[in-house]
């Protein structure tokens, strides 16, 4: 920028020196100084930060910084802080036996949202998000309990789970009808139409129903009653309720009776503390279908 | 940051000269002359950058520096006493008149409790401000500027305490001419102390608006106060001396956008601060006995320059730094007192009067005009909505979240259920009772997780929101007869012991017919 200044003719101010299309150009209105020094300020500050914190990338890794800040050591922090100032509530929970926990505003509602947490991370993967269920995986927002569904029932469920080794687990299967030669293909069609019958007594073949009926009093009785309605001690679900846990179709009936049933469901306590298991019996009892 | 350049050499005599009979001249330019953007410095170092140029604003005298007084007193009284003005709101309950409480999400404004989902009537406050600061620009300038924005009215504290320590322009300039000199070591060091105590207070007083005032001053002093508190304090103890004490006019010149926007709502008929130059012209100073004929009335004795807090030369027309403060109308009339001449030289006048007066008969001022009718109405607009709003205020609140995952759960003896998340808000400072009634649906069984017995009331603390889970039961037969998959359902929460009462539509879902 060395030379003479060029002077703006109209406004006497000193131009950039720079013309466009001819005539157009740019009259000098230089930043304030300190707007450098700001800047400058700026650079310096950045290369602290550098120091400070995880900056530049290496062929490794990075730079960590002499305070060895990192987003997840932050966060492993605020889960430590936050499951310190859980403690009291989770220590008053396991003092308090499950059925009175509902009648303490303050811990249900901690029990509620633990619970709910716990599910999410631990039940969604085969109950739903919502716990809507799915084929062979109960629905249980509903009120129908295959292993019971007090507090206790569903506490002692989700702690020792079903038919999965454990000395406490629930543990009775259902017979391979079918597959072990108990019963001939055409007395499990009649009985599967029986079994139908119970709870859609016109979506059936009528004659088929009847004489299942005999076919059923021997064999299925025993555990889901003599009307159907299911036993909770031997984990039998309800038959007359149309409320199904692997189909109400001619087929899946059928198919049931041939191959047996025997799902099964880990237990949890030997995952979950039994503070959480006490925790999600309370959220699962408050889906609706609670006892 | 030491870029402050010292004017040139200062002469006593220059004071002997006379612009008028009585009437001393100042022998300055404006540090802001068109013309000469560049001090000498910049040009010498060849650099792109101006500097920050001294300036030493006179103390003025007149109705507007007496306007600007009671403003700045009544602004800086608010800032400072209103945290401390108490409000009894029951016990248990903060009992600050205005609080903004961030721990609880709450605003607090005497009776007034304003929750954050409610954060609309401060944007709607922040509507009817912005709007307000258009319709006054486009009335009478940069009165936002010149007289109550913080800025302005923190420098002009600054300035009080810097005359206080080193004398007005005149004194003070002579001091910084003498070197560095112990008298005037101590007293800058005592303008940047007091400065800083300044500062110190703004942000000591800012951090009462958040918590609760008696309870932190006494925490401040004892050590105890949270560390985001003192945090504050530091920050605005620095901002407010740096931008008030030291940055000043930069800040209005090179930071606020306020100067760029505000010619978009200025026209011909806003009255801004002008020089007027039909009147002033030609200007020269004035020998007594001489006639007034055949010149202007401007004796160019740069009164009006010498008051200017940013350093500007009002003569040279309207421009980018001007705040409109009308110190220079002040100092102008002052002088116009002492030649006799009418006053008005320097006046809040209108563009378009300015013309009017060089063509011919003078052009009266338009407040209404399509630009402020237009403003005007829309404050009116918001304003009234804002009203509205504020006296529907309903101090119960509902809001019901149905369960969508799954929409509805089959029972066992063939009913439909639907699950809802049922949010009661009690916006009173007391602990309220409630009813829930769901009404839409015949035959429709509700139960609530938690609450066996429904004929006793809910009861949701101050101040607060309770959750609750309902369940809404249909019998088989009814639910087949439902004529859609989803059918309208109103919940409403009722006060047992008042009348307020808050509804919120939903949905029940089935199967359908």
């Amino acid at each position: 920028m060395a030379g003479h200044k060029r002077i703006d003719e109209v406004t006497g101010v000193e131009t950039t020196g720079h013309v466009w299309d001819g005539d157009l150009q740019e009259l000098n209105k230089p930043l304030p100084r300190w707007w450098l020094y700001v800047f400058y300020a700026c650079v310096v500050w950045a290369i602290g930060y550098w120091m400070v914190y995880p900056a530049w990338p290496t062929l490794s890794g990075y730079t960590q910084g002499y305070l060895g800040y990192s987003q997840r050591g932050q966060l492993a922090k605020d889960v430590a802080a936050a499951k310190a100032a859980q403690e009291t509530f989770r220590q008053a929970i396991a003092a308090t036996p499950i059925t009175d926990v509902q009648g303490k505003e303050d811990l249900f509602q901690f029990a509620l949202a633990g619970g709910a947490a716990a599910f999410g991370d631990n039940c969604s993967g085969c109950h739903g998000r919502g716990a809507q269920g799915a084929v062979g995986y109960p629905n249980l927002n509903d009120d129908d309990w295959i292993w019971g569904g007090s507090l206790e029932q569903i506490e002692h469920t989700i702690a020792y789970g079903i038919r999965n080794g454990n000395e406490q687990a629930r543990n009775t299967p259902m017979p391979r009808f079918g597959l072990d030669g108990v019963l001939e293909p055409a007395a499990i069609a009649d009985a599967a139409n029986y079994v139908r019958a119970l709870s859609d007594p016109d979506g059936v073949d009528k004659a088929a129903a009847e004489r299942g009926k005999a076919t059923f009093a021997e064999q299925c009785a025993a555990c889901h009653g003599e009307n159907g309605q299911g036993n909770l001690e031997l984990g039998a679900p309800n038959l007359s309720d149309g409320i199904w846990l692997y189909g109400g179709s001619q087929e899946a009936v059928t198919q049931s009776i041939v191959t047996g049933r025997g799902g099964a469901m880990p237990p949890w306590l030997t995952r979950l503390d039994p503070v959480t298991v006490k925790m999600l019996a309370v959220y699962v009892h408050s889906l609706g279908g609670g006892k | 940051m030491n870029t402050m350049e010292t004017p040139g050499p200062f002469k006593p005599e220059d004071f002997l000269v006379e612009a008028a009979p009585g009437v001393a001249r100042h022998d300055i330019d404006a540090v802001r002359q068109p013309n000469a953007r560049r001090s000498k410095a910049d040009d010498e170092a060849v650099g792109s950058w101006a500097g920050k140029p001294a300036i030493y604003p006179k103390l003025a005298r007149g109705i507007f520096r007496n306007v600007k007084w009671i403003v700045m007193a009544v602004t800086l009284g608010i800032y400072y006493v209103l945290p401390w003005i108490r409000f009894d709101r029951g016990a248990g309950l903060p009992d600050q008149f205005f609080l903004v409480d961030f721990a609880n999400q709450r605003l607090l404004l005497g009776p007034l409790e304003i929750w954050a989902q409610e954060f609309y009537y401060i944007t709607g406050l922040l509507i009817i401000s912005a709007l307000g600061l258009f319709l006054v620009t486009s009335i009478a300038g940069r009165v936002w500027c010149g007289y109550t924005c913080p800025q302005t009215v923190w420098t002009d504290l600054m300035i009080v305490v810097e005359r206080f320590w080193q004398g007005d322009r005149n004194t003070h300039m002579r001091r910084d001419q003498n070197g560095w000199t112990f008298d005037r070591v101590w007293r800058k060091a005592a303008t940047h102390v007091s400065w800083l105590l300044i500062g110190l207070f703004t942000g000591g007083a800012l951090v009462f608006y958040f918590r609760d005032a008696p309870t932190l001053a006494n925490e401040l002093l004892t050590g105890t106060a949270p560390m985001v508190a003192y945090a504050f304090v530091g920050i605005f103890t620095l901002t407010t001396y740096l931008l008030g004490g030291i940055a000043r006019e930069q800040v209005c010149i090179y930071m606020c956008p306020w100067p760029r926007i505000q010619g978009a709502m200025l026209d011909h008929h806003s009255l801004i601060i002008s020089y007027r130059d039909v009147r002033g012209e030609p200007r020269s100073p004035h020998k007594k006995g001489d006639t007034w004929d055949g010149r202007g009335d401007c004796i160019d004795c740069k009164a009006c320059v010498a008051v200017c807090p940013m350093g500007i030369d009002i003569r040279n027309g309207p421009q980018l730094e001007c705040i409109q403060c009308a110190l220079c109308i002040d100092a102008c009339n002052d002088i116009m007192d002492k030649i006799d001449r009418p006053r008005g030289l320097i006046a809040y006048t209108t563009e378009r009067n300015q013309e009017s007066r060089t063509s011919g008969p003078r052009d009266g001022l338009r407040i209404v005009r399509p630009r402020t009718i237009l403003y005007s109405v829309a404050i009116a607009i918001v304003g009234a909505a804002m009203l509205w709003a504020l006296l529907n205020r309903s101090s119960v609140d509902v809001t019901v979240i149905p369960d969508r995952n799954p929409l509805f759960v089959k029972l066992s003896n063939g009913g439909i259920r639907n699950g809802y998340t049922v949010k009661i808000a009690n916006k009173h400072q007391t602990p309220r009772r409630f009813k829930i009634d769901v009404a839409g649906i015949d035959g429709l069984a509700t139960t609530i997780i938690g609450h066996d017995d429904q004929s006793v009331p809910i009861e949701v603390g101050p101040s607060n929101v309770k959750a609750l889970k309902l369940f809404a039961a249909l019998p088989r037969d009814k639910a087949k007869a439902l004529a859609s998959d989803s059918t309208p359902l109103t919940v409403t929460v009722t006060e047992i012991d008042g009348a307020a009462t808050s509804s919120r539509d939903t949905s029940f879902r089935s199967p359908g017919p």
